[in-house]
């Protein structure tokens, strides 16, 4: 049998609606939570409140394939049905498949850390590794990372424990509202392992994909320049 | 998003025969696909994974060509040792498009069917489009037409095509192999694409349940090649003009030369007329001009766009300029 998703200590896993057809704009963080709790923050909602009173489900993602009503998909045995997310193995077994890689992260494991910014491959806030290659999560259909390694920016480094990348961007002060710091930071890391040139030309090229309102480009830059420094060293 | 049925199927054979029903699509990168389903444009009932089939390889071929997977990532392509060292049009054009994330996920195959960025397209509430609802109309004709197509265009359609990879494609003749209910076969790039007439929701002469699992690029005239994109910004940006060119120079001529355009027709444009002009020419600025005002020759401008004919033009000349520099 399949295995349960792994929750971290502070996590609870709940039973989230499909989106609705109707519905396709992008949603912040306190309109995905059921409309029975209020409009608390999910942050706040997870530390602070247990189990008692909410429906915390075993089988979270099989609800929505139970609802759809679509016939059972032609499957290939061999093909695995889990994906790792930052080491650890999650079963994608009933899982509809229109959830894409980035609101599996957010809505289903909390991994809240990637962002959702304009959700159409337009922006790079959703920036993950599969792999060991950066993507947009939000293009990435969940079900379609089967068999491969996700790592996020919660996989990258910790408090006490950050990746140099990460430590570079506080460093430099490679950022001002921080809603696109985890999609470049993702980038960066990335972006050391690809074959591109050596100039500031190149790193900008190479982080295009990224887009900050705030503006930070030339501490975001001066971050990638010295890990990629010192990783050439 | 739409409800479908999702299949992963193992095998090319079994990909076909799956995706021979009404409403399937095949899904690889999903860069354009999941965009406009997210968006309600695409509806498919059935979505057939094709990321597991075994075509991702790159290999030469015996005759000096490339083989490509259709599977092979635009990255992997674009920084391909032997696509930079003979096809380097295609290396430019493949990192002048989208971002590094979609790179990575984008695939040859998938590339050569992406579909216009049109808003009107992309905007189901947007009013009538052709392309998305056959026989609506075409809201872009009288309205936000500055990004859209000059040649190739009719009174039912009007948008562009968006691809950079395609353009560099064109001009390299690729030959496009298909796999489907009814076979194989191969089509050359240069009929792979329709213009859009009175049926602009066909684009190309893909039947259903067909497959693209390769392509061929045939060695190219020269290495003196070059893709230029002009755009709004520098970078993470469709063209509104681009050009691909391989011109083969002996003693100062232009021995033969291919020339293909981007952000400017209904379809990646190929300029016969250009290349025919230039043919057994001195390599000189003013053979350039006069090649670019052949290929722009048949350019119908709208409302908002006359400025992409001297845009074009003069993306021609300079891409011809530094190709056979």
């Amino acid at each position: 049998m399949a295995e349960r998703p792994t929750l971290r200590d502070d996590q609870q896993l709940l039973d989230l609606e499909p989106l609705s057809p109707s519905d396709n704009s992008v949603t912040d963080d306190a309109s995905s939570i059921p409309s029975n709790l209020g409009r608390v923050s999910r942050r706040t909602f997870l530390s602070g409140l247990g189990a008692t009173g909410l429906m915390v489900s075993a089988g979270t993602f099989a609800l929505a394939e139970e609802e759809s009503g679509t016939p059972p998909a032609q499957e290939n045995p061999s093909i695995s049905r889990s994906t790792t997310i930052n080491g650890k193995s999650y079963d994608l077994t009933g899982l509809d498949p229109r959830v894409t890689l980035l609101d599996l992260l957010r809505e289903r494991i909390y991994f809240t850390g990637t962002k959702k910014g304009c959700d159409h491959g337009q922006c790079g806030a959703c920036t993950v590794h599969v792999n060991g290659r950066r993507v947009n999560s939000c293009l990435t259909l969940a079900i379609m990372t089967a068999g491969k390694e996700v790592t996020t920016i919660e996989g990258l480094g910790q408090p006490g424990n950050l990746h140099p990348m990460q430590a570079a961007f506080v460093e430099h002060d490679g950022y001002q509202c921080g809603y696109c710091t985890s999609g470049q930071i993702m980038s960066a890391v990335a972006l050391l392992k690809e074959p591109i040139g050596t100039t500031d030309e190149d790193i900008k090229q190479a982080m295009a994909g990224n887009i900050c309102r705030c503006g930070a480009y030339p501490n975001i830059l001066a971050a990638v320049k010295q890990v990629r420094g010192n990783a050439s060293a | 998003m739409n409800q479908f049925n999702y299949l992963h199927p193992a095998s090319t054979d079994q990909a076909v025969s799956s995706a021979s029903s009404d409403g399937s699509k095949f899904i690889a990168g999903g860069t354009t696909l999941v965009d406009l389903m997210k968006l309600y444009v695409e509806n498919p009932s059935t979505l057939v994974d094709v990321n597991d089939l075994p075509l991702a390889q790159v290999e030469s071929l015996p005759n000096g060509g490339l083989r490509v997977g259709a599977m092979v990532r635009n990255s992997d392509l674009a920084f391909h040792p032997t696509v930079k060292e003979k096809y380097a049009v295609l290396s430019e054009a493949l990192l002048s498009g989208a971002s590094p994330q979609l790179r990575n996920m984008a695939t040859t195959g998938g590339n050569l069917l992406q579909r216009t960025r049109c808003p009107y397209f992309r905007d189901v509430t947007a009013g009538p489009c052709n392309k998305r609802n056959p026989g609506t109309g075409c809201s872009a004709i009288d309205g936000f037409n500055r990004t859209m197509a000059i040649l190739g265009t009719s009174d039912h359609c009007i948008a562009t095509h968006p691809s950079d990879m395609d353009v560099a494609m064109t001009a390299l003749e690729a030959l496009i192999f298909i796999e489907g209910p009814k076979g194989k076969r191969s089509v050359p790039i240069n009929d792979f694409y329709k213009l859009p007439g009175d049926t602009p929701h066909i684009e190309n002469v893909l039947e259903p349940g067909e497959l693209i699992t390769h392509v061929e690029i045939p060695p190219a005239i020269s290495t003196k090649q070059h893709y230029l994109k002009l755009r709004d910004r520098a970078s993470y940006e469709f063209a509104l003009a681009s050009a691909a060119v391989v011109a083969r120079v002996e003693g100062g001529h232009i021995h033969s030369v291919r020339i293909a355009m981007g952000g400017v027709g209904t379809r990646p444009w190929r300029a016969h007329e250009a290349e025919a002009v230039l043919t057994g020419k001195p390599a000189t600025p003013a053979h350039f001009q006069a090649a670019a005002e052949a290929a722009l020759r048949g350019a119908k401008p709208h409302t908002e766009n006359a400025f992409k004919v001297e845009l074009a033009k003069r993306c021609v000349i300079r891409a011809l300029k530094v190709a056979t520099a």
